[in-house]
């Protein structure tokens, strides 16, 4: 069985990764730049990858993502860097070069991996989690928590803000997305 | 062992509507030869180099990118190495200026000056892969490395260059970005 597929503990909750995934397509994404994270694994980059309306880039290293996402918006192709929170850590520098001082709209859609969806992230018991936040707070990104289907709803609207205003923008998934 | 400007020069003498990407050194010497609006300097991170000229390739397949990175912003993105060779864009030219050093940073040497990039980037599955330390070979088939089905890799293996002035403002002007963005929204 895919690692993705096992079972977390079900707080009734849902969060549908279609829905995740049309909130995106509504958002004229056409390039899916990714490093594989366990929290949105199956719900969303496994159907992402069979999706011939994405053209999904798989990278080494999550800021390639950054620097990928900006060349693609000189072109004016809209792109979607599709990580967990320790590769947003992991590219904090080019998130401040490309994204913040340069003013590139890198949309930024982020798993909090090992985070209890029934707590708010700046509680979260883990360190690297709890951080994250704060983080983008400091750098000056906006950011919204994807944690349940009604959340879906703040998605096209992030990404369009973003493009509109030529500035990142962080979408934080607090919980498993479904396969369906 | 060739000299940076004198292969830039040799480079120049071939190109035309491609988009150039160039960061540190290799922007400043690139600059030297001349203005050009297709110019890309604003890469924010050592190392991302490639990386933007990946997006470029992938976001304009009617245009060549060529990308200019130094040894040492390789190193610190050597993964792109394998995202571009799997990516495999057709339009992109991967050159890799080694001397050795982060010229940039005060002149120490990378950890490695010996590193065969060109041996990564055929072993990473770039489509033509080139290694070039003769000027007169380089001069020789730089317009055809230039045409070739990518992605295409090339080491320029050159000497350390004379003290650089490092103009950023100049090169990271919001200006130049604008302009270029206006430049790859007219279609040829």
């Amino acid at each position: 069985m895919d690692a993705d597929l096992t079972v977390e503990g079900d707080d009734k909750i849902e969060l549908k990764g279609s829905g995740i995934i049309a909130a995106i397509k509504a958002s004229g994404i056409e390039f899916i730049l990714s490093v594989p994270d366990i929290v949105t694994s199956g719900g969303l980059l496994r159907p992402i990858a069979r999706d011939p309306q994405f053209k999904l880039i798989r990278v080494c290293k999550e800021d390639e993502c950054i620097g990928i996402a900006s060349g693609l918006h000189y072109c004016d192709k809209r792109a979607l860097t599709l990580i967990q929170h320790t590769g947003f850590l992991d590219s904090i520098n080019a998130i401040r070069g490309v994204a913040v001082e340069f003013a590139q709209p890198i949309c930024m859609m982020i798993g909090l991996l090992q985070h209890d969806p029934t707590t708010a992230p700046r509680a979260s018991p883990r360190y690297g989690v709890r951080i994250v936040e704060p983080i983008l707070d400091a750098m000056g990104i906006p950011h919204h928590l994807i944690n349940e289907d009604a959340d879906v709803a703040k998605i096209r609207p992030a990404i369009e803000v973003a493009y509109a205003k030529s500035f990142p923008v962080a979408l934080l998934i607090g919980r498993r997305p479904s396969a369906s | 062992m060739m000299k940076r400007d004198d292969c830039f020069r040799a480079l120049a003498r071939h190109l035309g509507d491609e988009i150039v990407v160039a960061t540190y050194s290799s922007a400043v010497d690139w600059l030297e030869l001349g203005e050009r609006t297709l110019n890309y300097f604003s890469v924010g991170a050592m190392g991302l180099d490639s990386s933007h000229a990946l997006g470029l390739a992938l976001g304009r397949p009617d245009r060549r990118v060529v990308c200019l990175q130094g040894d040492g912003s390789l190193l610190m993105n050597l993964g792109s190495l394998v995202t571009i060779a799997a990516a495999a864009p057709r339009n992109l030219v991967h050159m890799v200026v080694q001397n050795g050093t982060y010229e940039a940073n005060g002149g120490h040497p990378i950890p490695n000056a010996a590193t065969d990039f060109a041996a990564m980037a055929r072993a990473a599955g770039y489509a033509q892969v080139h290694d070039f330390a003769e000027l007169a070979s380089f001069e020789q088939q730089a317009g055809h490395v230039l045409k070739q089905d990518g992605p295409v890799f090339a080491t320029l293996r050159v000497e350390r260059s004379k003290p650089l002035s490092y103009d950023y403002p100049r090169l990271y002007d919001p200006a130049r970005r604008a302009a270029l963005k206006a430049a790859l929204r007219r279609r040829p």
